[in-house]
């Protein structure tokens, strides 16, 4: 290999990371964060999204170079040079997607380790109870699917789904209602039941999802960390209103949360 | 076997352009009746598409009806996979080229062979027909239970008869290529001498051998749950719905790579030939095929990351997901070093042939995204996933379908077709193509899920732009359309090896003779010996 051409190979390569490493860091293609859930993901998302550019700008950019560069001139009956492999070169481009995947995935299980994500499910009363998982460092974001071992939720809310609606209650207060209203900063745990089909409960804001299946009660935990509204979808066909089958997650501030609890709970009923 | 002997006694043949209606068993006659065929569902499901696309360019439900546009997302889904891909690039081009590839007169059961490909059009019209009576399937092409449990029976039911036929084809096409592949070769042909998409055939078709019939005792199993309510999959009779899904994409993952392997496969056969040089590492390639099969059966719980599966699982299905990236990358550097340092014709089979490796490269990078837990939490069952595969399946192997009309047409018919016109035609596709699934990706991101027909208005700009890259998509069959019947009466004739290629079905005449060669078949030891081998 000439001095000229590892030059020019270093030379693209340090381009290519610099850009790729450029587009994650600015280009912003993600919607609000609104849980602690999120910036996690995000940091995936930013690093997959870097790799990600790198290896599309240089396989596209070798490949539009081979096309111009070794575009065949008119009348030439000729044929490239028989070179039919190069096992050296060959064994670098199985490294590559092998070492970028490896990294990948180390760092994706780091990710759901963060996420909460290797919690026992805690659903109809799965097998795998492998007790509570014994760590406890509090930096772990408990948001995810399966209760939050070794922590009490603040708020826990039973949710229906069914065609069209979620149904929310909140069992100590006796409040039923077609919206989500949560308490910023504070554990929250749904268990969540489908009655006909399978639906999903998406809140694109929290980058949380989990599917409701019929006969499957599931739990799901989070923080939420951003007062405001944001949308609660149903992201699994569901039947002819799965497109509306919508509503809101409210996340209040602490005093804000308490008092629509209080304006919402239901007066005693006075024989 | 002696290659010289005819291996179907049938003689009395149509010779007339009637023999395209006929039960035909010679393997070129039915490969076209099969491309046609799969063309004709491309355009069927191309207008469904097209309503898709139209209910979707405002952010209310005002073009269908909520019944009618659950039931186009379903027959749109059913009618691509099963009636346009899977027909063409396994039936249509692996029937063509594969007796040639192995130096045979025919596939290894000529009549089997006829029986597959005429299982296919009944199982379209009924189909389509369902629609007539009483309303077409409305759970998705996905049918999960409970909801194809509770739609109206008749549809689902005729979409699952109408699916299992098409399995069925596909697995009688498998048999049939396993035992062309191992036991027809001419003798002398050794397996590492076969050009590359046999390597795919074989592969593919180990693929749809065992895995076919896994979604066919599925599908019957849902149908008694509907008509004899066996509760199989129905929580309410005490059944499960995820264990449908588990057998369902225990069948529907490989049915992604017997999509795309034999997409690999065809493009490894035209990036040579129009390059001017060998396939760059023939034995790699094969073994990433192999690596890609074995693989591929043992991802498929990456589609219910949502579904409520045990942690264990995840990481077992994104493990080796994101493997299948490994043999994958092998064969895109291999294919970019065929490339390098060749003499590359720009035609229109090679346009499409480099703009798969542009879209199949982006579509992968979002794979592989999708196959990490975490990532696929927030993105799953959104417009995220729907352009993730439409970048596979349509910026993959449809783009390899077109690339491989563009190459062999000249072997089908003795005609070119037009350039000017196959350049205008992947111009419109490459920018529709783009356009349409493209912002997709943002939209999902953003939180509009699939399986809509109504939307926040926010998304309004993004899906109307998409519905423009449909227009053109839809505008772009019109060349393709035009040029492929023009030129089969004024297309300049193209000699009997226009592109001066060395794989065996062009070293007769085009078209070929109804078995195959005049005198013995070639045995061809180097079918990308440019550079090497004088092309005769």
């Amino acid at each position: 290999m000439s001095v000229r051409l590892a030059f020019s190979i270093a030379l693209l390569s340090i381009v290519l990371v610099l850009a790729g490493l450029w587009v994650g860091e600015n280009v912003d293609l993600l919607p609000l964060q609104a849980s602690i859930n999120a910036p996690v993901y995000d940091e995936l998302f930013q690093v997959l999204f870097s790799i990600g550019t790198m290896l599309f700008l240089g396989v596209t950019g070798l490949l539009i170079y081979a096309m111009v560069r070794f575009r065949r001139s008119a009348g030439d009956l000729g044929d490239g040079a028989a070179i039919e492999g190069n096992l050296p070169l060959e064994i670098v481009w199985t490294a590559i997607p092998a070492v970028v995947v490896l990294f990948v995935g180390l760092y994706s299980y780091n990710i759901y380790e963060r996420m909460g994500g290797m919690v026992p499910l805690n659903d109809h009363g799965s097998m795998h109870a492998m007790a509570a998982m014994e760590e406890n460092d509090s930096d772990r974001v408990w948001a995810g699917i399966g209760s939050a071992p070794g922590l009490t939720p603040a708020v826990s809310v039973d949710v229906t789904a069914m065609q069209f609606a979620f149904i929310f209650r909140y069992p100590d207060r006796n409040i039923i209602s077609g919206e989500l209203h949560v308490p910023e900063g504070q554990l929250v745990q749904l268990n969540m039941q489908a009655n006909d089909v399978i639906h999903a409960f998406w809140v694109p804001q929290f980058r949380l999802k989990q599917d409701i299946i019929p006969g499957q009660p599931t739990v799901l935990s989070f923080t939420a960390n951003r007062p405001g509204t944001y949308p609660i979808v149903c992201a699994e066909l569901c039947g002819l209103y799965h497109g509306a089958m919508h509503t809101s997650i409210v996340v209040h501030g602490r005093e804000a949360y308490e008092q629509w609890l209080t304006d919402n709970t239901p007066a005693p009923v006075t024989a | 076997m002696d290659s010289t002997i005819s291996p179907h006694p049938i003689s009395h043949q149509p010779e007339s352009w009637w023999r395209y209606l006929s039960f035909s068993v010679d393997h070129k006659v039915i490969g076209l009746q099969y491309l046609v065929t799969g063309f004709f569902f491309y355009l069927v499901g191309g207008v469904l598409a097209g309503m898709i696309r139209t209910e979707l360019a405002t952010p209310i439900s005002d073009f269908l009806s909520h019944e009618a546009y659950n039931e186009v997302l379903t027959m749109h889904g059913t009618v691509m996979i099963f009636l346009w891909i899977v027909p063409v690039v396994n039936g249509a081009f692996g029937n063509y080229l594969v007796p040639f590839y192995v130096g045979a007169r025919d596939m290894a059961f000529p009549r089997l062979n006829a029986v597959a490909f005429w299982m296919i059009p009944p199982a379209g019209l009924l189909l389509i027909g369902s629609y007539f009576i009483g309303g077409a399937s409305q759970s998705g092409w996905t049918a999960y239970p409970p909801l194809s449990l509770t739609t109206p029976a008749t549809g689902q039911l005729v979409w699952i008869f109408s699916v299992l036929l098409l399995g069925g084809s596909s697995i009688l096409g498998g048999i049939n290529f396993i035992a062309t592949i191992l036991k027809l070769r001419r003798p002398g042909l050794k397996l590492m001498q076969l050009p590359m998409y046999c390597w795919a055939m074989l592969g593919t078709s180990i693929l749809v051998v065992l895995s076919t019939p896994v979604l066919a005792g599925t599908l019957i199993m849902l149908a008694f749950d509907i008509v004899a309510h066996t509760g199989f999959f129905s929580p309410a009779l005490g059944g499960n719905a995820v264990v449908y899904q588990h057998l369902f994409w225990f069948y529907s993952h490989p049915a992604v790579y017997i999509m795309v392997l034999p997409a690999f496969g065809l493009v490894s056969e035209i990036l040579p030939v129009h390059a001017r040089k060998p396939l760059f590492g023939y034995t790699t390639m094969v073994y990433s095929i192999l690596a890609i099969v074995f693989l591929g059966l043992i991802v498929w719980a990456h589609h219910m990351f949502t579904s409520g599966t045990p942690p264990w699982m995840r990481l077992f299905f994104t493990i080796a997901t994101s493997f299948i990236a490994v043999p994958t990358g092998i064969k895109f550097f291999n294919w970019l070093a065929t490339l390098w340092g060749g003499k590359i014709a720009i035609n229109s089979a090679m346009l499409f042939a480099c703009a798969f490796i542009v879209n199949f490269v982006l579509g992968g990078i979002t794979g592989v995204a999708l196959a990490q837990v975490p990532f696929d939490i927030h993105v799953h069952d959104t417009y995220f996933v729907v352009a993730h595969f439409h970048y596979i399946v349509y910026g993959g192997t449809v783009f390899v379908i077109f690339s491989s009309v563009y190459h062999w047409y000249p072997k089908f018919t003795g005609r070119m077709l037009n350039e000017p016109l196959g350049t205008l035609h992947f111009l419109l596709t490459f920018i529709g193509f783009n356009l349409c699934f493209g912002p997709q990706h943002w939209l999902g991101i953003n939180g509009m899920p699939r399986r809509v027909s109504e939307y926040d208005p926010q998304f309004t700009l993004m899906n109307q732009l998409s519905s423009v890259g449909a227009l053109l998509m839809a505008i772009s069959t019109l060349p393709f359309l035009f040029n492929v019947f023009y030129s089969a009466f004024r297309g300049e004739v193209s000699g009997d090896n226009p592109w001066r290629a060395l794989t065996p079905e062009w070293l007769t005449s085009s078209p070929p003779p109804v078995e195959n060669w005049e005198g013995p078949a070639p045995h061809v030891e180097h079918p990308y010996g440019y550079g090497m081998v004088d092309p005769a």
